[in-house]
Order: C-alpha cells, then sequence, then structure tokens
C-alpha cells in the first residue's frame, strides 16, 4: 500500500472512529466525562498535515456529527470550524510548544468550544449551567498527549523505511 | 489576517485560514440551525441525512448489546424461574385489577351514554425499544428501533411499564427521536391526583426532576402527591402516571408556589417502552352534524393561525 493511500485511511479511520465515540453509551454517571473525540482528532490533523482539514472539511465533519447525535444541524459544524479556525491561526507557535504547553493550548480550545456551546444554546435549550461542564474538557486535555502520540506514531510508522 | 507588531508574525499554511471563509462557515452554521431549529425548511434533508446514520448506531451500540447477550448467556436457570414465577404474580395480580376496572369501564359507558357524552376514546400500541446510543448530554432524547414504517407519527406518546416517559419528536423510516418529559424543552399537562389540581410539570433537563412552576399558593398540594397526565392539549392520553411531588416552596416571583417532582418513569434507561396513538370517536351532534376529531398538530410547533381572507368589498 502507498503512504498516501495508508495516511488516507488513517485519516478517514480516525474520524469514524471519533464519530462513532461520540454515541457509544456509557453509564450515566460518565456521561459528563465523556470528551470531544472529534474535536481532538481535528485539532490533530490540522496541526500535523493542515492541507487534510480546512476549514470546510471541520465544518462538514460537525454536520455529520450533529445528524448522528440528533443535534440542530450546523451547531457541531460551527464549534468546529471555530476550533479549526484558531488552531490554523496559531499552528505555526503551537506545533513547537512542549507537549505540557500543547495540552494547556487543546484545554483552553476546549474551553472556548464551551463557552461557545453555552452561547449557542442560550437561543434553545439552556444547558443546566454547573461544574461538570469542566469535566469532559479535562479528560480531553489529558487525553490529548496519548492521543497525540498514537496517531503521530501510526502515522510515521506509514513513512517507507529507506526514506 | 493582521500581524501584530513586534511579535512573529504566526503564518498558517497558506490559503487554509481566511477571516472571510471563518466568517462564511459561521454564518452557513447560524442559518442552517435556525432553519432546523424552525423546522420547516431543512428538516427534509436533515431526515434524510439521519437515515444514513443506521450502520453507525449499530456500530455504536455493538459492546453494549455484546456486553447484555453474555449476561443474559450466563444467567441461571435458578433465576430465571424466580423471574418466571414473579412475572406470573404480577400477572395474576394485574388480572384481577383489570375484572376490577372492567366493570367500572361499563358503568363509566353507561353513564357516559347517559350524558350522551362522547365515548371513551380507543388506544392502540406499538411495542419498541430504545436502540443503545447517547445523543446529547444536555437534552434528554431517546431513539427507538420502530419508524414510519410500523406506524410511529410525531407526536405519539411514549410510556414505560411505570408511567408517561415522553413524546415522539422525530420519525424516520425505521426510528424515531422521543424527548423525554425531563427534557428542558417539555411541558407535560398533569392533574393532581388527590385534589384534581391541574397544572404544568417543566423538565429541568437533568434526567430526574420536573418543575411545576405554577400552583397557586392557595391549592392544597403536599409532598408524596401523585402525578398523572391531565389529557390537555391532547398530546397524551389522560390517566398515565407522570411523577410524583417532592417539595414544594415559594417561587421566587412570590406569585405561585414552585414544586419540584421526580417522574414516575424510568428516564435513564427504559429496556422496552410503549408508543400510545389514540382514536377517538367523531363527536356527534343532536342536529346531526358530526364532527371528526382533527387529532394533535402533525409538528411539535404551536399551530400558526390562518391568515383571515380578506372580505371582497
Amino acid at each position: 500500500m502507498s503512504r498516501e493511500r495508508s495516511v488516507s485511511l488513517l485519516f478517514w479511520g480516525s474520524i469514524a472512529v471519533a464519530l462513532v465515540a461520540a454515541v457509544v453509551p456509557v453509564p450515566q454517571a460518565l456521561v459528563p466525562f465523556r470528551p470531544f473525540w472529534l474535536a481532538l482528532v481535528v485539532l490533530y490533523w490540522s496541526l500535523e498535515e493542515p492541507e487534510r482539514m480546512p476549514l470546510g472539511l471541520a465544518f462538514g465533519l460537525g454536520l455529520c456529527a450533529d445528524v448522528l447525535a440528533m443535534n440542530l444541524l450546523g451547531e457541531t459544524g460551527l464549534r468546529l470550524a471555530v476550533l479549526d479556525f484558531i488552531l490554523l491561526r496559531f499552528r505555526s507557535r503551537l506545533r513547537f510548544f512542549p507537549m505540557p504547553q500543547q495540552s494547556l493550548a487543546v484545554f483552553a480550545l476546549l474551553l472556548n468550544d464551551r463557552v461557545l456551546l453555552i452561547m449557542m444554546r442560550a437561543f434553545s435549550v439552556p444547558v443546566p449551567f454547573g461544574l461538570e461542564l469542566l469535566f469532559a474538557p479535562l479528560v480531553g486535555t489529558l487525553l490529548w498527549p496519548w492521543l497525540f502520540l498514537l496517531l503521530d506514531g501510526l502515522r510515521l510508522r506509514t513513512r517507507p523505511r529507506e526514506a | 489576517m493582521v500581524a501584530t507588531p513586534g511579535s512573529p508574525a504566526p503564518r498558517s499554511a497558506p490559503g487554509s485560514s481566511g477571516t472571510g471563509r471563518l466568517v462564511f462557515y459561521l454564518a452557513l452554521g447560524a442559518t442552517l440551525m435556525v432553519a432546523d431549529h424552525r423546522g420547516r425548511y431543512v428538516d427534509a434533508a436533515h431526515t434524510a441525512a439521519q437515515a444514513l446514520a443506521g450502520p453507525a448506531y449499530a456500530l455504536a451500540s455493538a459492546p453494549s448489546r455484546a456486553v447484555s447477550g453474555l449476561a443474559d448467556a450466563f444467567r441461571e436457570r435458578r433465576g430465571l424461574l424466580q423471574e418466571n414465577e414473579r412475572l406470573r404474580q404480577d400477572l395474576l395480580q394485574l388480572r384481577a385489577t383489570l375484572a376490577k376496572s372492567a366493570s367500572t369501564d361499563e358503568e363509566n359507558l353507561h353513564l357516559r351514554r347517559l350524558l350522551r357524552a362522547r365515548d371513551r376514546i380507543g388506544l392502540e400500541t406499538l411495542l419498541a425499544h430504545p436502540v443503545e446510543v447517547d445523543l446529547d448530554p444536555f437534552r434528554q432524547r431517546i431513539l427507538l428501533d420502530r419508524g414510519s414504517e410500523q406506524g410511529v407519527r410525531v407526536g405519539l406518546a411514549v410510556i414505560d411499564d411505570r408511567g408517561v416517559l415522553g413524546q415522539v419528536s422525530r420519525v424516520e423510516r425505521d426510528r424515531a427521536e422521543v424527548v423525554l418529559i425531563t427534557d428542558a424543552s417539555h411541558a407535560l399537562p398533569v392533574t393532581l391526583l388527590r385534589t384534581g389540581l391541574r397544572t404544568i410539570a417543566f423538565g429541568v433537563g437533568d434526567g430526574h426532576t420536573l418543575r411545576l412552576p405554577y400552583i397557586p399558593f392557595s391549592a392544597d398540594v403536599r409532598e408524596g402527591d401523585e402525578l398523572v397526565t391531565s389529557g390537555l392539549g391532547g398530546r397524551y392520553p389522560a390517566g398515565l402516571p407522570a411523577g410524583t411531588v417532592r417539595s414544594i416552596k415559594p417561587g421566587d416571583a412570590g406569585t405561585f408556589a414552585v414544586g419540584i417532582a421526580a417522574p414516575a418513569s424510568d428516564t435513564a434507561r427504559a429496556d422496552l417502552v410503549l408508543l400510545l396513538s389514540e382514536r377517538r370517536l367523531p363527536l356527534r351532534y343532536d342536529d346531526g352534524t358530526v364532527v371528526e376529531w382533527q387529532g394533535p398538530p402533525e409538528s411539535l410547533e404551536t399551530p400558526r393561525a390562518e391568515p383571515v381572507p380578506e372580505s371582497s368589498p
């Protein structure tokens, strides 16, 4: 398999897993801890291979997530477009941050996403306000280094050895 | 892009991040959301896209199905026998209750005939299983494995074995979305069983609380009072168990007392639900006019007033 094809496979595979992970049933107590998988995957790809993750694709993936979660169409799309935009803008700096600092940046992005969600929901059905709102961004931040290393490892393995 | 003086200009990959694009997608997202919320413009497209979600749901629910399958396979024979015994007892008890209520029904029918009142409604039921997926955590909704092919319509009432669960809000070919009574956007017309007080129970959005914000101070409401659906609004049949009053305190505005109730149904994990549809007989007046019951509105939106045709001059 050519490198291009296997990277594409990894790209779409990670997206598919992230989409499904958002609706996998978990015990009621764990629901507030569910990280925003799709955001993490989108962040990874636009950080490492930004030409694969233009704003339009992030928006489109958000629409898919909305369909799966039966949300208002466009809500997650908008959130992911904003995430992707901020990341692309600061990409050249974020890329060379050490991992702890990068995780903090991801935490800031996820927090910003929460604020955006609360603002958007204020127009339809308000989100119950509470400390639980911070759990998912925290879990996402803690997962980020591992997800990054995993995807990076898989992606670099596709490189031809002799190169 | 504006490069701040003094800082190394943060340049990203050329052409991949333009403020113009962001503004475009923000506008697109906002437009889609508003259109979807209004529920008439992109609804068809949304429902069509939803039909493609089936494989993803099947994949997502596979782990929990496997676990429950294993649990079933390893269930002991003794446990099954015990369960069987218990179910038999329940059935016997219910039969006895049913026989008693049948005579009450008969009496009711007779009295209604005397009063020339409309005949009682008939109920049609359909069993459904929830699809094992988690939807948005901030909304109280579940997905059922029955859809328009099996006769599910928007607005059908959904109950579990303990009480009213919610109503169907979106229907696809073989799936239906149900808004639970605990959803923050849901309002349920209820009656206090003990006093007959009618009020409205709103969802809060946390999955185990109903709020009754419009209780007059003069009303007699106590902790432990049973709530049943009142049937007003035509969406839910009257008399289904809805919840139990947990507490009551004066509201912030000082005009009404606010009650907190726990829903009767198991909104967190129902494994078998019943969809109810009502068939009402037409209303017959003495002068021979017959009025067919129109049924609850097709969509969940409040019906808009029809424009009054201008009278010709």
